[in-house]
């Protein structure tokens, strides 16, 4: 049985339909006849009487390859589950598998590989926003549809992507709220990594933080891609001593990041960190110890505890081996198949227009997902809490603050 | 005629190549391929300009560049640059602080066009750019470093270092260049539509055509005295310049063919994908056009057409079939061929073709002149020196 169901088709409806629905092969062949292949499929996508084609594009190798396992692995999770529980419109999805190889203009020729060679009716991929950048023009060009799982800057929406994770405000302005209240912070020192996502969270942070909460921003500091020496900036900060350090650091440079802190005696037990970029999967190479008593705010962490949770955990654990951790995107990732489901059978089409008008309706939810309820908004992106995490030593965290449904926004007035 | 057939073609043998290729990627290739299986081909093409750029530069001259990346990036981002502005009208960027600047200038605060964008603006200062910016960088690198008899691995290294250097500099100043994502989502030229269909195949084969026309013309400069004397220099450096020659300057003048060369390859590719990122500038890229080149063969032009066809082949294909073990297989390639065939693709044909009845009336006595006239400007170098 499946922890998502659309509600108005399968529901709770009792013993008889989840039996029919574990068996497969009966609602699957009665709603295939009730949707014929030329109806649920105008524009030539690969869809047959009993299947339908979707596109996985993650990196499988290059330095993107640790962070971007989990997303690949949460998606084909959820398209198991789905396929269990009877497919979609009566069909079995088939994955074609493709790898960006870390390399965004790999990305825009898989892109298009997948959407004109294979004419897979929707792919879940990318991670970065470079590598979505390069593949954007490819799938609104030959009108594809792409589940995106990455918290990211904002400032895009598309008619042909679907962004399950958070835009900058969502994530940002709760955990600066929080901090704001709960630590009583007024001066802050800002952090990342020089790109793109970093440099628009500052930028909203800061407007935040200067107009909203009428506090002070004390260091704002960016530092390039990969690179591995902080000495200076943790020497300012000793200077500043700003009452939160909010940060944005990516990839390798995330461990030296925090192993430095840790070495130069900024500890969680004298200094708030909040940080944007540490997920679970971040913390397996960075390390619990290094990371105790430091904040992340995310959407969701592994160690949420509720049973839509317990379940996907147990799921994944035992698709993916024991050992594997399951950090925000993941669990985004996760909901990108399910989303997709509840459109096509709202539209009763796989055709492209028709999936996003349906997203578009603004009224597709998902109860169950491992976070908690989320709901697609007609701008794409997806109502959702943000969650404030205390890392333990164990490389697990604690929520310690849950905030209200946020509507996503991914052009924030004021704020640009 | 005579002229053009011996010095642009270099002789029957070369013509027959030359002829080959032209039928494989003007005919066969277009015929057999559906579009965008021809589109990747022609991305691979524009990385055989710079194949072509290391055998003038490395397979004659003998001077190895770990960082023809950043000529091909140089060609690729002035192309680029125009082709953002036009993106960028007011029009369709009205939702950003600044209309009419490129996007990511204002999601970075810029509020105006930066001054070396402005001249961008125009179709004709670009091509210019294109063919003059990565000659004049070249000029500055190779007069700095052979004036001062840098060369071998040691030049090697420094290429290496600019390449880094410059990748840096693009990630760093994304305000003015994009950042890590390049430059992207570029739509037309001068109103034409690059990413139609009909636009791809008219763009396909311009890049083909300036790709036979570049191989003729590293043809025509190799087949000339310049030509023979690189091979000299690659062998004796030293009789060279004690004959009265000025080694570095025809070091710089190569290295600033080459940079050109690879430049255009730069534009086509932006051109053709539609977008440029500093990962065709750095480290991975150069040396991935040093390996076309050795498995194509870094003594034939066209060899190393071959040489990047099958490689990308290589990747494209392993990496739909394989998408987890695709590297692994990409590298035993590379072993096997710097193992069994040092000289490439071009080395098996030359070893073993003539050796097969019906090639043998394809070769003629050229394909051993280039090697004869080298010997002969050495031995006269020697007994020169010996004198």
């Amino acid at each position: 049985m499946s922890y998502f169901s659309r509600r108005k088709f399968l529901g709770k409806t009792g013993a008889l339909l989840s039996a029919m629905v574990a068996a497969g092969f009966i609602t699957s062949s009665a709603m295939a006849a009730d949707y014929p292949t030329a109806e649920v499929n105008t524009t030539g996508l690969a869809v047959t009487d009993d299947t339908v084609t979707v596109g996985i594009l993650h990196s499988l190798t290059g330095t993107m390859a640790i962070s971007e396992t989990g997303a690949q692995e949460a998606e084909k999770l959820a398209i198991k589950q789905i396929n269990e529980s009877g497919g979609i419109l009566g069909r079995q999805i088939e994955i074609i598998q493709e790898d960006g190889a870390s390399d965004w203009p790999t990305f825009a020729e898989k892109s298009r590989k997948l959407l004109v060679n294979d004419n897979v009716a929707a792919v879940f991929g990318c991670w970065t926003s470079a590598s979505r950048k390069a593949a954007l023009p490819v799938f609104e060009k030959e009108n594809g549809l792409l589940y995106y799982p990455t918290f990211y800057e904002g400032l895009e929406q598309s008619k042909n992507v679907i962004y399950t994770g958070q835009e900058a405000t969502q994530q940002i302005l709760a955990g600066l709220d929080w901090v704001a209240e709960e630590k009583g912070a007024k001066t802050f020192y800002l952090i990342g990594s020089d790109y793109i996502w970093p440099r628009t969270s500052m930028k909203i942070a800061r407007i935040h933080i200067e107009k909203v909460l009428g506090g002070k921003v004390v260091g704002e500091e960016y530092k390039p891609l990969g690179d591995t020496q902080f000495g200076s900036v943790i020497n300012k900060i000793r200077l500043k001593k700003p009452d939160v350090i909010f940060a944005a650091v990516v990839g390798g440079s995330n461990v030296a990041w925090f192993k430095q802190l840790n070495a130069a005696g900024i500890t969680a037990d004298k200094q708030t960190l909040l940080t944007l970029s540490v997920t679970e999967d971040e913390v397996l190479g960075i390390g619990g110890e290094n990371l105790e008593g430091f904040y992340s705010v995310m959407k969701y962490f592994q160690s949420q505890d509720n049973p839509n949770n317990v379940a996907f955990v147990k799921a994944f654990k035992e698709m993916h081996g024991e050992d594997s951790v399951i950090g925000d995107v993941t669990q985004a990732a996760y909901l990108g198949p399910w989303l997709w489901k509840a459109a096509v059978e709202k539209a009763g089409s796989f055709d492209v227009d028709k999936v996003v008008a349906a997203s578009e309706e603004g009224d597709i939810e998902l109860t169950t997902a491992p976070e908690g309820y989320v709901k697609l908004h007609p701008n794409h992106h997806l109502w959702s809490k943000t969650r404030i995490g205390k890392w333990n030593k164990d490389g697990q965290a604690e929520v310690v603050y849950t905030s209200d449904l946020i509507e996503p926004n991914p052009f924030p007035e004021g704020y640009q | 005629m005579n002229f053009v057939y011996e010095r642009f073609l270099g002789g029957k043998s070369g013509a027959i190549a030359i002829g080959v290729l032209a039928l494989l990627i003007l005919v066969v290739l277009p015929l057999a391929l559906d579009l965008f299986r021809l589109n990747l081909v022609g991305k691979y093409l524009t990385y055989a300009f710079a194949a072509v750029s290391l055998v003038l530069l490395w397979g004659y001259g003998g001077i190895l560049s770990l960082g023809q990346g950043i000529f091909f990036g140089l060609g690729g981002y002035a192309m680029a640059m125009f082709l953002k502005l036009e993106a960028s009208d007011p029009e369709s960027t009205s939702i950003q602080t600044t209309p009419g600047i490129p996007d990511f200038m204002d999601w970075n605060q810029l509020t105006e066009l930066p001054w070396f964008w402005i001249p961008f603006e125009s179709f004709t200062f670009t091509l210019i750019a294109i063919l003059l910016v990565p000659s004049i960088f070249a000029f500055i690198i190779g007069y700095s470093m052979f004036k001062r008899r840098v060369g071998g691995v040691y030049f090697a290294i420094i290429t290496q270092v600019i390449a880094v250097i410059l990748t840096v500099l693009i990630v760093g100043q994304q305000g003015f260049t994009g950042g890590i994502n390049g430059i992207t989502d570029l739509r037309t030229l001068n109103g034409w539509d690059i990413r139609a269909d009909s636009s791809k195949y008219i763009l396909y084969f311009i890049n083909a055509i300036l790709l036979l026309g570049v191989i003729m013309v590293s043809k025509f400069i190799l087949t000339s005295k310049l030509g023979q004397l690189l091979l000299a220099m690659k062998d004796k450096e030293d009789r060279v310049r004690f004959s009265g020659y000025d080694v570095s300057n025809f070091k710089i003048f190569v290295f600033c063919v080459s940079a050109v060369i690879a430049a255009i390859g730069g534009a086509m590719f932006t051109l053709q994908v539609g977008f440029m990122s500093p990962s065709f500038v750095g480290i991975v890229p150069s040396i991935e056009m040093v390996i076309f080149a050795a498995v194509g063969g870094r003594m034939s032009l066209v060899g190393v057409v071959y040489g990047t066809l099958l490689v990308n082949y290589g990747k494209t294909a392993f990496s739909e079939t394989f998408p987890e073990l695709w590297l692994f297989l990409m590298g035993g390639l590379f072993i096997a061929v710097v193992m069994f065939f040092p000289n490439g693709l071009a080395g098996i044909y030359n070893k073993y073709a003539p050796k097969v009845k019906f090639l043998k009336p394809l070769f003629d006595k050229p394909v051993q002149s280039e090697k004869k006239s080298a010997t002969k400007i050495e031995s006269e170098a020697t007994t020169e020196g010996a004198k």
